[in-house]
């Protein structure tokens, strides 16, 4: 196994992860996607702490650290969701608008 | 004397108490009026009476200062002036009286007395001006004033159109008197009356200039006067109410021409021309407007025809140099005209029409306006003993004694043509019988009308006798400082006079109360000429089809300039604004998800900048 094909893997999980965050209606998805992409972000930090120029244990710490932020932010963002979905009956991402007008 | 500036600020203040209170006071509005201009009437006869004995006052004050002239305004009371303010106080102070009879139970009621009230205040400080610059502000006014008056039954179609024209007819005047008064200032760097005489007299003025400048400030008296080309409006503003057709229209508004060329008199007196065409103007008018009077069969539209052309005879009399018979004639055409408008107003006001075909067999039924109707006709046609017989009779000698043949031969035709329409007028109202039946009874007017029409007939004859050939002549020495000496003109002249009016009626009598001669002796045999008097010589029509069109059609070419060209440029620049305004707002949607894909597709073009250049430019 090379570098290589695990950038390759982040790179895809990070494509699908922008695209569903940016096209998807459903927050619920949305959440979803922005997961997917930190978690790309996360087999960066481990192939290149195992694999890259200079091998060291930072990029494990880091992992850690991002997948405890992103525990974090999904439960608050799953949080802030259901506020909302008990004000407006809906989870489209385009119908949270009411600071619009 | 030196309290004279308080006369016109009586009827000011009842016009600025009326247009605040007005809607309250209801009714009551008239005594505020009435004791206003009362004020005005004593204060004016003070002052006359302290002219009497005294000199010409005069004080002004600074206005403003512009470069290194300096404008005043002021007061002055000459024997002139003083004359004037009391003709004026005293006629619009009887019209106060006669509109509380006449207008009662009008909504506007004390709108009415308000605007009286405004034009009385304008009148009174035009007459007082010492300068060019305060008379053309009052001027305009004056003008302002009539153009409410006659626009007051505004929801008429008819009295709207003749407000409107009469406002711009004057206007076209006031453009050439406000011509006049700047070339005079350039000239003379004053705009004082005495500045301008002495200008006048040094030959500072050219004489080229002084005929220039007197005939531009002649053509603001033709607008205010009446005199032809810019009479039609005159007509046309009888539409208004009848007590304003009196005190506007009759007395005092339309003689302000005739007050204005009186006024600047020695700029006149220095230019032969200017005194010709005043002369011509005049002459020309007084027997045109007669010859239209003699058809017309709208009572105040006679009477309209009638103003014109006795204001025509002033300014014959102004042209042939007769200063003293010009304000003659004023004074008492301002008391027999007031008199007979009232007391066609009093006739309206029992029959309900204005058709005098509709009318006849009223002598009977109105014994105070009749007579008094008769009186003032007397008057106007120049019969002997009555006032207008002797300021006409002054005006003939003038025209005679300046050598004008063809005009003094003019003025009898006028005179002769006078009592022919006066008394026509008098016989198919008042004599014979009723020709169609009147809805409710046909009654005197109250007492607040007859009172100042008794007054004003009283004056229409009384006026008369303060210059006469035989008791003296009080009025023409007190104008012109003892200098006045009556012109020795022949004595036939005043029996001419007498015999063409007292023709004029027998013929009326023969035509219009006998019946011997038949009424279409003239329309049979002459039915064009006819036609022609009756449509007013076709002036309006004229008018209509040649000015009008013009303006009207130069005005529609601006006008799609204005819808099309600018209107469209204009369209232009708010549509591309609107434009990339509605682009940039598609753009701030509020959707993070918007946001994001343009900040990611941002992004990839960087990095494909990126990858194609090699990174060589960070």
């Amino acid at each position: 196994m090379t570098l290589s094909a695990y950038l390759a893997l982040s790179l895809i999980l990070f494509c699908i992860g922008l695209y569903g965050a940016l096209t998807k209606r459903n927050t619920v998805i949305v959440l979803i996607c922005i997961e997917l992409m930190l978690n790309a972000v996360n087999i960066n930090f481990v192939a290149f702490a195992k694999y890259g120029p200079h091998p060291s244990v930072h990029g494990h710490v880091f992992a850690l650290f991002a997948i405890a932020v992103a525990a974090a932010e999904a439960a608050v963002g799953l949080a802030a969701l259901i506020a909302f979905y008990r004000n407006r009956k809906t989870v489209r991402v385009d119908e949270a608008n009411s600071l619009k007008h | 004397m030196n309290l004279a500036w308080v006369v016109p600020l009586f009827p000011l203040c009842s016009f600025v108490l009326l247009l605040w209170f007005g809607r309250k006071w209801k009714q009551t509005s008239a005594y505020v009026g009435i004791a206003a201009t009362l004020l005005s009437l004593l204060a004016a006869f003070g002052v006359l009476v302290s002219r009497l004995g005294g000199a010409t006052y005069e004080a002004n004050w600074t206005w403003m200062k512009i470069g290194d002239a300096t404008l005043t305004v002021g007061v002055s009371v000459t024997a002139l002036n003083a004359w004037m303010l009391v003709v004026v106080a005293l006629v619009s102070w009887l019209v106060h009286i006669y509109s509380q009879g006449y207008m009662a139970g009008d909504e506007r009621f004390s709108t009415f007395y308000a605007y009286l009230g405004l034009f009385t205040f304008a009148m009174l400080g035009l007459v007082l001006s010492p300068n060019l610059l305060q008379a053309y502000m009052f001027w305009e006014l004056v003008g302002l004033g009539s153009f409410l008056l006659i626009g007051f039954y505004f929801y008429k179609e008819e009295a709207k159109a003749a407000a409107k024209k009469a406002f711009i007819m004057t206007r076209i005047g006031d453009v050439g008197f406000l011509i006049g008064v700047l070339l005079l200032f350039w000239q003379t760097k004053s705009f004082d009356y005495d500045d301008i005489f002495r200008a006048v007299g040094n030959g500072t003025l050219s004489p080229g200039m002084t005929t220039l400048t007197a005939i531009l400030i002649f053509i603001g008296a033709i607008g205010k006067s009446g005199q032809f080309p810019l009479h039609t409006w005159l007509p046309d503003a009888m539409e208004g109410p009848t007590p304003v057709s009196a005190l506007i229209h009759a007395a005092t508004m339309v003689a302000a021409g005739v007050y204005l060329v009186a006024a600047l008199f020695p700029l006149y007196e220095a230019s032969a021309a200017a005194m010709m065409t005043v002369a011509v103007i005049g002459g020309g008018t007084a027997v045109f407007a007669a010859t239209i009077g003699l058809v017309q069969t709208d009572i105040k539209r006679v009477l309209a025809y009638s103003t014109i052309s006795q204001l025509g005879y002033m300014m014959l009399a102004l042209g042939s140099g007769s200063y003293v018979a010009a304000i003659f004639h004023l004074t008492t055409h301002a008391f027999f005209k007031a008199l007979l408008f009232l007391a066609a107003g009093s006739v309206i006001h029992a029959v309900h029409t204005q058709n005098i075909e509709e009318m006849g067999g009223l002598w009977r039924r109105l014994p105070w306006t009749a007579p008094l109707f008769l009186v003032g006709a007397l008057s106007i046609s120049g019969v002997p003993l009555f006032a207008g017989f002797f300021s006409k009779d002054e005006i003939l000698a003038a025209a005679w004694t300046n050598g004008s043949v063809g005009l003094f031969w003019l003025a009898v035709a006028a005179a002769l043509l006078t009592s022919f329409y006066m008394f026509r007028l008098f016989f198919l109202v008042f004599a014979g019988e009723a020709r169609h039946r009147h809805d409710g009874a046909v009654h005197e007017a109250p007492m607040s009308m007859t009172a100042p029409m008794v007054v004003l007939g009283v004056l229409s004859v009384a006026a008369g006798y303060i210059q006469t050939p035989w008791f003296g002549s009080f009025l023409g020495e007190w104008l012109t400082d003892g200098a006045y000496h009556h012109e020795a003109a022949p004595g036939w002249i005043a029996v001419v006079a007498a015999s063409v009016s007292l023709a004029g009626i027998l013929l009326a009598w023969l035509m219009y109360g006998k019946r011997t001669v038949p009424r279409d002796w003239l329309s049979a045999r002459a039915p064009y000429g006819y036609e022609l008097l009756r449509r007013h010589y076709y002036m309006d029509d004229l008018y209509r089809s040649t000015v009008v069109a013009l303006v009207s059609s130069i005005s529609r070419l601006l006008g799609y300039v204005d819808r099309y060209l600018v209107e469209g440029l204009v369209q232009f620049v708010t549509g591309t604004v609107n434009a990339i305004a509605a682009a940039g707002s598609r753009g701030q949607n509020g959707q993070a998800q918007t946001y994001g894909l343009v900040a990611a597709a941002g992004l990839a073009m960087l990095v494909v900048i990126f990858a194609l250049t090699g990174g060589d430019w960070l």
